[in-house]
């Protein structure tokens, strides 16, 4: 390249097409799916986007010869088809990691999802995946406790977590809301939830809520024997305001909060986790509006990036989908992000929609949480699935059971054990669901008329979301 | 008189507490499991009106590297001769990411 300044425009790949780059140990990796304009070639493309997402814009500019570019810049290094989508191409680009300020998953977002996704010379852009140096990952806070410290809090060992979220939704009174809570608690399960659109609303305040709620706790523990929990929801319009509700349940000794991280932002998710930690507060993150970011195959960005992202902003439960509940979810791209929230090593497995190695190296787990439309029947597919470091969450699995929440819970955690039990014991427990759950059922009525309720149930509908294989 | 619906609260002592009691056959299953993972077994007891604490009180040390599932049953019913009053719960260490994979209440005082 010549070190004399030219104004005008050049082809994006004489720059940032570079086949033969080997990407660095410390380079951020990603990976877009792309359908370019008619007419561009792939390799143009591709540059574009290495190009708009990181140094370069549309015109040369002289001020580019006041500093190295080369070391700066992002490079398409590898096209590949996308299996069954002859439109469609994957573009790999590795990105140094000066580009990005340190612990900022805003700064890495704001730059690879920025502009770049308005860009004309592109019919389509989505981001798939993103592969973090563990130098990057060593500068992020991460999940304020992580799952084995969750569990040592918590004292639930040994099998998946059991939650619901309490209904109806809107419109409950704060005495009323705790009734509901403290039935759920009281009949067996773990933790009980806020619902996501449960703020600090007319019918209830945020402040009544966390009252009740306490009291609610305390007694079903000192009844139960059990530790108990309830994700108040901290999601408000300001962080002040967070970091308020946050301190009073802290006053009122609550052992986790909420927060929703895309409506609430990736910068309010971050400070309310380094509060977290140093508060020793447990986090639970909902993930309303991820279906408007990450649905559509062709655009936006895939669920397993915005869930990396997560575990780096921080946060010790994080909602996943259920793959056999009411909403979307494909088996095996579920279990590819599942295993980005919770191990220290993902290796590439296209097969699973992970195109990349991933360290993790220190950086504590996040509880995965099934939430959706499940039920009882469900149980024995979802500890298959699910395995023993995720929450399971029946909403109206358990407060719809015809005698109320506290034989609904019961229900729920009388199936639970029951399947765990019997996959310790070495059996089939998703083959032998309705063996299983019938023998339990013998000492539980709670379990007999919810299995009644809820047998003929299923939501089998075709995912929108597939993986690109054929 | 009709009690169906009438849900009774119970003091259940965390995982596979709403399940019965499991027998001296189903508790080596247990064993089985944890040994096949390679995760030491181990015993507490502590009195019922502690249950809420996270330390019970060790029987004995952690059975490192045992195999023989008739060995842990055998302390499980040594404990339970020489605290026939407490809670005792059998548990399974796994130093990977130290947590207990399997934790469940055996008897209760």
């Amino acid at each position: 390249m010549s070190n004399t300044y030219q104004a005008g425009v050049k082809e994006y790949r004489d720059k940032y097409w570079t086949p033969d780059y080997v990407p660095l140990d410390t380079d951020l990796l990603a990976c877009f799916k792309v359908i370019g304009q008619s007419g561009v070639p792939r390799e143009e493309v591709a540059a574009a986007v290495a190009a708009e997402s990181s140094t370069g814009t549309w015109s040369t500019v002289w001020s580019e010869y006041l500093t190295d570019l080369e070391f700066y810049k992002g490079r398409a290094y590898r096209i590949e088809d996308v299996p069954g989508d002859p439109d469609a191409f994957y573009t790999f680009i590795a990105y140094p990691l000066d580009l990005f300020e340190e612990g900022s998953v805003v700064n890495v977002l704001t730059s690879l999802v920025g502009n770049v996704f308005g860009f004309k010379a592109l019919r389509s852009l989505r981001l798939e995946d993103i592969r973090f140096p563990i130098a990057y990952i060593k500068t992020c806070g991460g999940p304020p406790a992580g799952i084995q410290l969750e569990r040592d809090r918590l004292n639930k060992y040994g099998r998946p977590l059991l939650g619901c979220t309490i209904k109806p939704k809107l419109g409950l009174s704060a005495k009323n809301y705790g009734r509901a809570v403290y039935e759920c608690l009281r009949g067996g399960l773990d933790l009980t939830k806020d619902d996501e659109n449960i703020n600090s609303q007319p019918f209830m305040r945020w402040r009544d809520r966390w009252d009740f709620v306490a009291e609610a706790i305390d007694k079903a523990e000192r009844e139960t024997g059990e530790r108990k929990g309830h994700y108040l929801n901290v999601t408000a319009s300001t962080p002040e305001e967070m970091y308020k509700r946050a301190e009073y349940a802290k006053e009122l000794n609550m052992p986790i909060i909420m927060h929703d991280f895309l409506t609430g932002g990736f910068t309010a998710n971050t400070g309310l986790a380094n509060w977290c930690r140093e508060n020793g507060i447990l986090l639970h993150i909902h993930r309303a509006m991820h279906a408007v970011i990450d649905r559509n195959p062709h655009h936006g960005i895939h669920f397993r990036v915005l869930a990396k992202c997560l575990r780096l902003s921080g946060g010790d439960q994080l909602h996943t989908g259920t793959v056999v509940g009411k909403l979307e979810g494909d088996r095996n791209s579920t279990l590819g992000f599942v295993d980005q929230l919770r191990e220290s090593f993902v290796p590439e497995d296209r097969s699973r929609g992970v195109f990349f190695d991933q360290d993790w190296g220190s950086m504590p787990g996040v509880f995965a949480v099934a939430s959706g439309g499940i039920h009882v029947w469900h149980m024995p597919a979802l500890v298959t699935i699910f395995g023993d470091d995720s929450c399971l969450q029946f909403g109206g699995g358990t407060q719809g059971h015809p005698w109320g929440n506290a034989a609904g819970a019961c229900a729920n955690r009388v199936a639970l054990e029951a399947s765990v039990k019997a996959r310790n014991e070495g059996r089939e427990i998703e083959k032998e669901a309705r063996d299983i759950l019938t023998e339990a059922a013998k000492h539980s009525p709670e379990l007999a008329i919810a299995m009644e309720t809820w047998k003929e149930i299923v939501f089998e509908f075709d995912t929108v979301d597939k993986l690109d294989v054929q | 008189m009709n009690t169906q619906g009438d849900y009774q609260t119970k003091s259940t002592l965390e995982t596979f507490g709403f399940i019965p009691k499991l027998t001296a056959e189903e508790v080596q299953k247990q064993i089985a499991y944890m040994i096949a993972n390679g995760w030491s077994p181990a015993i507490e007891h502590e009195h019922p009106s502690n249950k809420m604490e996270h330390y019970w009180t060790m029987w004995k040390l952690p059975f490192f590297g045992e195999t023989n599932m008739a060995n842990v049953l055998s302390e499980l019913e040594a404990c339970r001769r020489s605290y026939p009053d407490h809670n005792i719960r059998l548990i399974g260490y796994d130093p990977y990411t130290q947590s207990q994979p399997v934790c469940f209440v055996v008897y209760e005082g």
